[in-house]
């Protein structure tokens, strides 16, 4: 198993629901302000000047999620301004031609791949690194999934989108590589774009056997795949190549939960036990009902813990208050299950 | 070869400027979306908009000029949405795409309330050229919406398209009617009965108007079955999406026929790669050879889908190709 690692050395309690994170965060009000001046080419704000705000948002939205009492860290994504541009804006072969509606007045800068893409500039490595240095716990490295990276592209040139997944997901390999040799042992690919097509899980499930190709066994390797119908891809994606699967299911009080006990779910389970489009703040009480809800499907050595989804259209003080009260109901889960006062109701598993 | 006129089947992008005032005076969370009761100067602003697209297309030459739809928020779903029985609800998915609309709820009764109609009759005030309606079709409507009024899918459907051709009658004088029809080919009817009710629903809507009623499916082309009910419709065109299921379509034109006139979805509205315009030309002819039991009198070339998924400059790119392709004569082509 890959998650004993990440167990704090001052862990009070026997049982350990490993915490963390999907991801993004929303960012300082001043960082933006930077960007905005950064970009403007009518400022003397330059290029040094942002990156200094950059590192300082990341310092301190890192220490921000260890306040929060968070086992494995990220520093919110504070240098990503949107998952699909970041990556493409460091990948050859793509270009921009300008925003397109996403829904209202909320518009996204949709790239086009234009050219064969090959891997040019670093995508994480320095932002690991920094982030590694800045904690005080382990780091984990969220990156988007080549099949959303081909899925929220225009494909101008590959004959068809999954042919461009394949070759995204041999650069998304090499960072991984990367990312592995910088000292990374936790990365969770995020593949929203699944939820919009589950019929495409077989494309994924091939992405994902080029990405972890050659990833040493204790790397730690988790799948986010956020809200949509789960059965269309369950039980299928027990097959792919990753130890944890990491699913959006608060945000409709756990409807579809018993998609994942039949058959039985064999990976380890990333639970979503507060709601990330929802601005009201659960309660330590309610959050607990939500975590007994994934003891439903796996033991709680095998339960990791986190938000339903990125925390960063919520307001900053609310995404603190939920990842607060997480942590403090998983502690309180993990001290009513060492004195056997839970019930677990997912079937043991034998040896595997 | 049959006549060939360039159009489009709406729903415009919004240039640069318009993204930006229109998010800054309307704001960009749910509950700031269009809601039929504009202030004076959101109002103001689409008017500028609309008379800068209406130019656009004008510039360009197309055949058929349509009034934009950038007022419509939720996209096909925008004539509930804005409607005073409706209530908007959660953000939900629009089709298989990365896009988003509020859910409609109906919970009362669906009398027309002229909003298509007020844009239709602001757009003919600003333009000279042959002017194209724009709806959805009552199927696809009725499939976006959620229904607590009606009580069944047929007495829906029914209200639905009822409530469409209340509309259309309020239009002003248009040359085409295109009622855009997607959820036929994605979420198509299962049962024999549903099968049967589609063709009533769209000759409700046909019947309201005395102008040229286009049938738009797209994102695939109609199961067989559908294809043949949808050809005992009272409609002028049925529109053919060439960019994601050419042969599929050829063949449902060769097995059952067709109306008197099409419309070939030949330029891909949600990709930026540019077709030429003798590309555009190759498309719409290599249709007519595939169906040469069918005489057209009329081909409208449009883009396949809406157009709002592209960004402008391509999406500008992409008119010019389709009316420069109507004015190639066939052996430039």
């Amino acid at each position: 198993m890959t998650r004993e690692q990440f167990r704090p050395p001052d862990h009070d309690n026997d049982h350990f629901l490993l915490t963390t994170v999907v991801g993004s965060y929303p960012k300082p009000t001043w960082l933006h302000r930077a960007r905005d001046r950064y970009e403007d080419e009518h400022s003397d704000f330059d290029e040094e000047e942002f990156q200094e705000a950059t590192n300082d948002a990341s310092r301190l939205i890192t220490h921000e999620h260890e306040r929060a009492g968070v086992d494995v860290l990220v520093d919110g994504e504070m240098r990503r301004n949107e998952m699909t541009e970041y990556f493409a804006e460091r990948i050859d072969g793509y270009e921009f031609n300008g925003p397109v509606k996403v829904w209202g007045h909320n518009y996204f800068d949709k790239p086009s791949v234009v050219d064969e893409v090959a891997y040019d500039e670093e995508w994480l490595v320095s932002e690991y690194e920094f982030t590694a240095e800045v904690a005080s716990g382990p780091v984990k490295v969220p990156i988007t999934g080549p099949y959303t990276l081909a899925r929220w592209s225009f494909n101008e040139v590959y004959e068809s989108e999954e042919t461009l997944a394949y070759d995204l997901a041999d650069l998304v390999n090499e960072e991984i590589t990367a990312l592995v040799e910088a000292g990374a042992r936790y990365i969770q690919i995020d593949e929203p774009a699944l939820a919009t097509t589950p019929d495409d899980h077989a494309i994924v499930g091939e992405c994902l056997d080029r990405i972890t190709a050659d990833v040493p066994d204790d790397v730690r390797l988790g799948l986010h795949v956020c809200y949509g119908d789960y059965s269309r891809i369950y039980p299928e994606i027990l097959e792919f190549p990753v130890d944890e699967f990491d699913v959006e299911l608060c945000n409709d009080d756990y409807e579809q939960l018993d998609v994942f006990t039949e058959p039985r779910f064999t990976m380890d389970l990333g639970l979503g036990v507060v709601d990330a489009h929802d601005a009201d703040i659960e309660s330590v009480q309610e959050i607990k009902r939500n975590i007994k809800r994934g003891l439903e499907v796996v033991p709680p050595e095998r339960l990791t813990i986190s938000p339903d989804c990125g925390l960063k259209l919520l307001p900053r003080e609310v995404a603190y208050e939920k990842m607060a009260n997480l942590v403090t109901a998983a502690r309180e889960v993990e001290a009513e299950l060492d004195s056997g006062t839970v019930d677990i109701g997912a079937p043991q598993l034998t040896a595997d | 070869m049959p006549e060939i006129l360039s159009t489009t089947p709406g729903l415009y992008p919004l240039p640069d400027w318009a993204k930006e005032d229109l998010r800054g005076l309307k704001g960009n969370q749910k509950e700031d979306l269009v809601s039929g009761t504009e202030s004076a100067e959101i109002a103001q602003t689409y008017g500028t908009l609309r008379e800068e697209l209406l130019e656009q297309q004008e510039t360009a030459g197309l055949d058929r000029v349509v009034e934009g739809q950038a007022r419509w928020d939720d996209m096909l779903a925008h004539p509930l949405a804005v409607h005073d029985s409706v209530e908007t609800r959660g953000i939900v998915r629009y089709y298989d795409n990365n896009n988003f609309y509020r859910e409609p709820v109906v919970t009362g009764d669906l009398t027309p309330d002229g909003d298509v109609a007020a844009e239709l009759d602001a757009a003919a005030e600003h333009t000279e050229g042959p002017l194209q309606a724009v709806l959805p079709g009552p199927y696809s409507l009725a499939q976006l919406a959620t229904d607590e009024q009606y009580g069944d899918g047929a007495a829906f459907l029914d209200a639905v398209a009822t409530f469409l051709a209340g509309e259309a009658e309020q239009f002003p004088d248009v040359e085409t009617l295109f009622l855009l029809e997607p959820s036929l080919v994605t979420d198509p009817p299962e049962t024999d009965d549903e099968h049967e009710r589609v063709p009533g629903a769209l000759d409700t809507v046909a019947d309201a108007l005395d102008t040229e009623v286009v049938v738009y499916p797209y994102w695939g082309a109609l199961g067989e079955k559908l294809y043949a009910h949808v050809l005992d419709a009272n409609i002028d065109a049925l529109g053919f999406d060439l960019v994601s299921a050419p042969d599929e379509s050829v063949s449902n034109a060769q097995e059952y026929g067709t109306p008197a006139d099409v419309a070939l979805g030949v330029v891909d509205g949600q990709n930026t790669r540019v077709e030429s315009a003798e590309t555009v030309r190759e498309r719409v002819e290599w249709f007519d050879s595939q169906t040469p039991q069918n005489d057209y009198s009329r081909v409208y070339a449009t883009t396949n889908t809406e157009t709002f998924y592209l960004p402008v400059n391509r999406f500008e790119e992409k008119l010019d190709a389709l009316a420069t392709a109507t004015q190639l004569t066939e052996v430039e082509a």
